[in-house]
């Protein structure tokens, strides 16, 4: 009986992939473990193997084809002697995938284009649609042009590419000395890190994920933010961690937290978490050149969506200010990185009954720009902070006591917060689902504020 | 300014007795200028160390207060081996290390008294000290940590270019942390230029190596990373200056790291609460009166004539103003302005 093979999920976030090569042709005879095909995915070039054994009937999918999404058939196997025509017809991408249940990418809405342009960009710039993965790309590489001082290390930073292809390219044109492979050592390599930044070099320390750097945050917290006090202004430490933070999809407890609250906590530490593209860029350079220690917190889902970047030489985006994303008066949602994702679709849904939010993304958590939050509640005297991140002490209890110290008589309604759930991450995917925030939960919160 | 200064000057004859020396087990031979700078500086030390636990017994010194008496040799010798640009780091005992780069003792002092002319503007303490100028990175009180980055600063050796070499000291206790040995494989893996150097002092606060190490030869902590390695008498300058030459032109030839350990002692407690129930009292005076490292060098001086004893009564007297200057300003010195909280946390 003929079977389709079908387009893999390679990765925890994969939800589409280019089908770069076919290894086999029509009418090859496949053993099971036979290299059939190589899939580009958001993170690597992967070779896929047959399971089924038989002969290659025809091929459904062409190399090179784009966007080829999870689950769909790429080609049938047949029994000798079987006509591929007997295979089933290829079914539309099922409903039932299995990582269906993962964010859409690209959520770039309608009224995205409406947000006024951000002041770093001048009128008139050409905006070129770019994945946050390329742009974070882009402002290492700019960087490293620019400044010679400027190196990125970190596991699998150099030949591998990065594990979700963030340094893709940097050691082919920058080398080995700049672009350092280190062993699986984080509390080491953070540590030689911060002793090189001491000398005045710009190190940019790569961990795989800031759940790794658990094992470094001695380094970050004791070396590297309080040296600077401790030396009365001396010793400063040039430095960016960065890395993906926070939940990615189905990779468990262990894998899935959001550390932003915890390093917003320490003096002598900036933190930075972007959501778009463009922010992604233009902070990242920043942070580069930035005398200070940075915590640059990047997420793995968001490595795949598009937004537009400016077409500019040298785009630079100053650390400690907020964006108004899209403009309201009713209400204001605040909050950053992958939380703005629940945001704006909220406010689309929100739109439609007729309530305008206004969206403050962050992009920066310490220092925190209370000001442009407080102007916004200022005009709608409401909002709801919201966080992927655990409840208690997060980010978004800092943002309401800010709102109550500074902006009490503006309030109409208390201010309201939408968090991951108070637990360690689960794995099952309905579980996880209701672990993390929704849009759902905002759209609630956002209603009960406006007692509607 | 501090007499330190002379011993970061490497005098030709001194690099030909290190070299002549073969091994560490026979210490070469000091000229005469070698032995009078070695007495100098070690005595700084010593005698700055006790005026430090005097202020402290004062109350002018709060917190924490590590002290460096009876390891002064360790210091002094590697001094005398490193060229200019080499670079200091260590962990919370520091006090030695910074007068042995040549930092200001009225500085150093007032930093432990908490005063606005501390070398940290009083924003350090005793722990947190730096000197970009004498290449001093600090001063650390986690225990270990200073390794790891201590490697980093091997790193930008090797990233520039420089030929310079970072002398990273840490202790029997830190020995046992991980980061020791992930800095360790880094540093052989990329050949940095780093001279790990272990200060024994054989005990780790109050646990005696033999009740923490289950491998007690720290020159072979690094053996599994192909890091070579050996025991150094730390108690005689002579040898410490010999092995920090040989260690230096490993380091410097490109063929990556080295280890010392410096087999020491600290006549002190761990800091100033310690009650000191881990050792005897005869073990201490012991290694007093046997292996003091500032009387071995004042014995021979006496022995081979370099001076006499009035001489050296000169050299006490010369240290003693000096100390007494670092701690009449210490003591008198204001306190840092209240507006230094908020200053220095970013720039």
């Amino acid at each position: 009986m003929a079977t389709n093979i079908l387009m893999p999920a390679l990765s925890p976030t994969m939800e589409q992939g280019k089908l770069s090569k076919w290894v086999k042709k029509e009418g090859d005879s496949i053993k099971s473990g036979d290299v059939i095909a190589e899939i580009e995915t958001d993170k690597a070039t992967m070779e896929v193997e047959a399971v089924d054994e038989g002969v290659l009937g025809k091929i459904l999918v062409a190399e090179g084809t784009e966007n080829v999404a999870v689950n769909t058939p790429i080609g049938v196997i047949v029994q000798d002697g079987e006509s591929a025509d007997a295979a089933p017809a290829p079914a539309p991408v099922a409903a039932s995938a299995p990582i269906s249940a993962a964010p859409a990418a690209a959520p770039i809405s309608a009224s995205f284009a409406s947000v006024p342009a951000a002041a770093e960009v001048p009128a008139g710039t050409q905006m070129v649609m770019t994945t946050v993965r390329e742009a974070l790309r882009d402002a290492m590489a700019e960087e490293m042009r620019r400044d010679g001082d400027v190196f990125v290390m970190g596991e699998e930073v150099a030949e591998y590419q990065g594990a979700y292809k963030i340094t893709q390219g940097l050691l082919q044109e920058f080398g080995a000395r700049r672009v350092v492979d280190t062993p699986i050592t984080e509390h080491g390599f953070a540590g030689l890190g911060v002793g090189a930044a001491m000398t005045g070099l710009r190190p940019i320390i790569e961990f795989m994920t800031f759940n790794f750097a658990m094992q470094a945050i001695d380094h970050i917290i004791n070396s590297a933010a309080k040296t600077l006090y401790m030396s009365g202004g001396q010793m400063g430490c040039p430095i960016v961690f960065r890395g993906p933070n926070g939940a990615a999809a189905r990779v468990g407890a262990q894998h899935s937290q959001d550390f932003a609250a915890w390093y917003s906590q320490i003096p002598g530490l900036k933190v930075v978490m972007p959501y778009t593209a463009a922010d992604a860029k233009g902070l990242l350079k920043s942070a580069i050149r930035d005398p200070n220690p940075i915590i640059f917190l990047e997420n793995e889902i968001l490595y795949g969506q598009s937004f537009e970047v400016p077409k500019l030489d040298d785009y630079l985006v100053p650390i400690g200010k907020a964006r108004v994303h899209r403009v309201g008066h009713h209400i204001t949602l605040v909050s950053f990185g992958i939380g703005m994702t629940y945001c704006v679709k909220a406010a689309e849904e929100l739109a439609k009954e007729g309530i305008e939010a206004e969206i403050i993304d962050l992009r920066t958590i310490r220092p925190m720009d209370t000001e442009t939050v407080v102007r916004s509640i200022m005009k709608t005297g409401r909002c709801v902070a919201v966080e992927e991140g655990w409840p208690q002490s997060g980010v978004t209890a800092e943002i309401g006591m800010r709102i109550m110290e500074a902006a009490f008589d503006y309030l109409d309604a208390p201010v309201a917060r939408v968090t991951g759930k108070d637990v360690p991450m689960p794995y099952a995917a309905n579980l996880e689902k209701l672990a993390l925030p929704t849009v759902a939960d905002v759209i609630q919160a956002a209603k009960a504020v406006l007692y509607r | 300014m501090a007499s330190a200064a002379s011993a970061r000057t490497k005098s030709a004859p001194a690099r030909a007795a290190a070299k002549s020396s073969g091994s560490a087990a026979a210490a070469p031979q000091f000229s005469k200028e070698q032995e009078l700078s070695a007495y100098r500086e070690m005595l700084l030390i010593r005698r700055f160390e006790e005026k430090a636990g005097q202020l402290y017994g004062m109350g002018l010194i709060g917190g924490f207060c590590h002290l460096y008496i009876g390891q002064e040799a360790v210091v002094t010798g590697m001094q005398m081996a490193l060229n200019e640009g080499d670079q200091i780091i260590t962990g919370y005992r520091d006090h030695g290390h910074m007068l042995a780069c040549g930092m200001d003792p009225k500085g150093v002092m007032a930093e432990l008294t908490g005063r606005r002319g501390g070398l940290s503007r009083g924003k350090g303490g005793s722990m947190h000290m730096f000197s970009k100028e004498k290449h001093f990175y600090g001063g650390h009180g986690i225990v270990g940590g200073q390794v790891s980055l201590g490697t980093g600063l091997a790193f930008a050796n090797h990233y520039r270019n420089n030929g310079s070499a970072s002398m990273i000291y840490f202790g029997d206790g830190a020995a046992n942390q991980g980061q020791v040995y992930e800095s360790f494989n880094m540093a052989e893996l990329w050949k940095l230029p780093a001279i790990f150097i272990i200060e024994n002092n054989r005990y780790a606060m109050g646990t005696a190596v033999s009740r923490s190490s289950a491998q007690q030869d720290f020159s072979r902590r690094g053996l599994s990373f192909n890091i070579p390695g050996e025991q150094v008498d730390g108690m005689d300058v002579r040898a410490v200056m010999a092995a920090g030459a040989k260690a230096l032109d490993w380091a410097r030839s490109g063929k990556g790291p080295y280890i010392l350990e410096m087999q020491t002692y600290r006549y002190r407690g761990h800091s100033m609460s310690d009650p000191a129930k881990y050792r005897s009292k005869e073990e201490v005076q012991k290694m007093r009166e046997e292996h003091d490292p500032i009387e071995q060098v004042r014995a021979r001086i006496l022995r081979a004539k370099f001076a006499t004893e009035d001489d050296l009564k000169a050299i006490d007297a010369k240290v003693r103003a000096i100390v007494a200057e670092a701690a009449e300003f210490a003591s008198n010195d204001p306190e840092p302005d209240v507006s230094e909280l908020w200053t220095d946390i970013t720039l």
